[in-house]
């Protein structure tokens, strides 16, 4: 009768535990204030470097010598640490974890809010901050309140231009942006299965916009086939019947292109509704849609034609990359018209790379469409990685069709 | 664990990137994001916080799990948040730098007098008493010791 959090977390919802964790980890931006609180608290050993991981992401290369001389500092405390460092280049934190770091039942903490990306895995994944970070490097657990559940009950199928980016956005709305504040949301449903490891990981990484702890799929073949495909043998986790505080039905049949519009995540409108809305920049990736199968989606509505607005495309790993070189994807997306940039966060959150003029509109694959966010006076819609194609070719927001 | 200043009336949803902007997180200069603070949101804000109590709607401190935005608003000298309904991110936050986070539901104007009891479990708007909801005795530990670290090092 257990949810997933309650059977990872061993208490039932509402209950305060201490739990240890099995992977804690940290990035570019908030690793530097995790090793300020470790120098602060007067910690000099950290007791299990081998559950930790930095991951240099969100400003890769480094865009000032300020930015470049707080990476090195962090390097260098990797090194004299132990902690395994993906460095820059490497990927964006949560994708990299993704790829044969986090398992099934793992308790993983982050300190970056998507953190909840990692759910997709059957993992209990949630964010935390950079001091909490340090306590727990420091001691490696934590304290956490496990969580109540909302059911997402996907049914059905997805069907013609539809992505789970579209779903993603579909629940987003359905909850709005504190709907599941506390919460875990379970995806569930006959549908769950049919949803591919990379859609898992969209649907899941958008849980946080709903206020949400954790986003989880229990793990099936699916994750078990990713896992194996990444050296890591796991097993299936077995299906339970669920007391769930919630639930909401999404019906993937009935699931058409949607956009976010600005300055909202939870403010969706159909694709259709704003078709024709000029934009100056399309941005493909981020921990929310930089996988391979979304680069590949991309390269196939753009193949052997132009894009007529300019356009970023950023891998969320080099993994990914290193596919997408391999099966030409990156070939078509280039010989489009399309800018390449190494793996990372990218222009996401308005720090380089992309950042957008006063007045200028986004189209982007990514989660976030806060006022200012990508630059001052900028609008952010956000959209499915088909969407982003159509309207890269078109120049206005275009509805995809089905591929 | 008390509290009294004047109001700083915010909305609903008040997102971490309108407290402190992506650009300005690379530095360890605690001064620039106090700086910078609500820059996206308001410009004027900055220079009422200190000393102030600020007092907010649904969602408090959305989206990014950035500590530095509690750390702007405690280098203010902001002196609590008092929010309908926090993120929870911020909220555990806020507690581990040592900034007062009060969850109630009142009613704000500019510059009116607010208080707040975290122990008695009250806040104050304007001479109006409000209940707040009851923090977990751990949290209220960390927030007496002023954040985690302070309450990492008294209780080695």
């Amino acid at each position: 009768m257990s949810t997933l959090s309650e059977r990872i977390l061993g208490a039932p919802a509402g209950a305060y535990v201490d739990h240890e964790v099995d992977i804690a980890f940290a990035h570019d931006g908030t690793g530097i204030l995790t090793r300020e609180a470790l120098r602060e608290m007067g910690v000099d050993r950290l007791p299990h470097p081998g559950r930790l991981r930095l991951i240099f992401d969100h400003i890769v290369p480094a865009n000032t010598g300020t930015t470049a001389t707080l990476q090195a500092e962090l390097r260098g405390y990797a090194r004299a640490s132990g902690i395994d460092l993906s460095d820059a280049g490497g990927g964006i934190c949560h994708q990299v974890m993704s790829e044969g770091v986090v398992r099934p039942g793992m308790v993983v903490v982050g300190a970056d809010s998507h953190t909840c990306t990692l759910g997709a895995l059957g993992a209990f994944a949630t964010g935390v901050g950079a001091t909490d970070m340090a306590a727990i490097w420091a001691s490696g657990a934590t304290w956490f309140r496990v969580p109540e559940t909302i059911a997402v009950n996907l049914t059905g199928r997805l069907d013609g231009p539809a992505e789970a980016k579209d779903v993603a956005l579909a629940y987003v709305a359905k909850l709005g942006m504190e709907g599941a504040t506390y919460r875990a949301l379970e995806f569930v449903g006959d549908g769950a299965p049919g949803i591919s490891m990379d859609g898992r990981l969209t649907l899941c990484n958008m849980a946080v916009e709903t206020g949400a702890k954790a986003g989880m799929f229990y793990a099936d073949a699916v994750a078990v086939r990713h896992l194996a495909e990444h050296g890591v043998a796991a097993s299936p986790q077995a299906v339970e019947e669920s007391r769930y505080e919630q639930e909401i039905e999404i019906d993937l049949a009935g699931i058409v292109p949607l956009v976010a519009v600005p300055h909202r995540v939870d403010t969706v409108r159909e694709a259709e509704e704003v078709a024709g809305t000029e934009i100056d920049q399309v941005f493909v990736g981020t921990c929310t849609n930089g996988r391979y199968e979304d680069l590949a989606r991309f390269a196939r509505i753009v193949r052997g034609k132009q894009v007529a607005v300019r356009t970023l495309v950023v891998p969320a790993s080099r993994a990914v990359l290193l596919r997408a070189i391999a099966t030409g994807v990156l070939a078509d997306i280039v010989g489009a018209g399309c800018m390449v940039a190494p793996p990372g966060c990218g222009p996401c959150l308005g720090a380089h790379e992309g950042v957008m003029g006063e007045g200028e509109v986004c189209l982007s694959t990514a989660n976030r469409n806060f006022r200012n966010r990508m630059g001052v006076g900028a609008e952010i819609y956000l959209s499915s990685v088909a969407t982003a194609a159509a309207s890269a070719l078109a120049g206005v927001i275009a509805v995809p069709e089905a591929v | 664990m008390q509290g009294v200043g004047p109001a700083v009336c915010l909305g609903n949803d008040i997102d971490t990137d309108l407290i402190i902007a992506g650009r300005y997180l690379r530095t360890k200069d605690r001064s620039v994001w106090a700086e910078h603070v609500f820059e996206d949101l308001d410009p004027a804000l900055a220079g009422r916080l200190s000393g102030a109590i600020i007092v907010a709607g649904r969602n408090m401190g959305c989206g990014s799990s950035r500590e530095q935005a509690v750390v702007a608003l405690r280098e203010a000298g902001v002196v609590g948040v008092v929010a309908e309904s926090f993120a929870r991110i911020f909220f555990r936050n806020a507690v581990n730098v040592g900034l007062p986070v009060i969850e109630a539901s009142v009613a704000c104007t500019d510059g009116v007098r607010v208080a707040f009891d975290l122990d008695a479990g009250w806040v104050e708007v304007d001479g109006e008493r409000y209940p707040a909801r009851p923090l977990s005795a751990k949290m209220v530990a960390i927030l007496r010791a002023g954040g985690l670290v302070p309450y990492w090092r008294s209780s080695r």
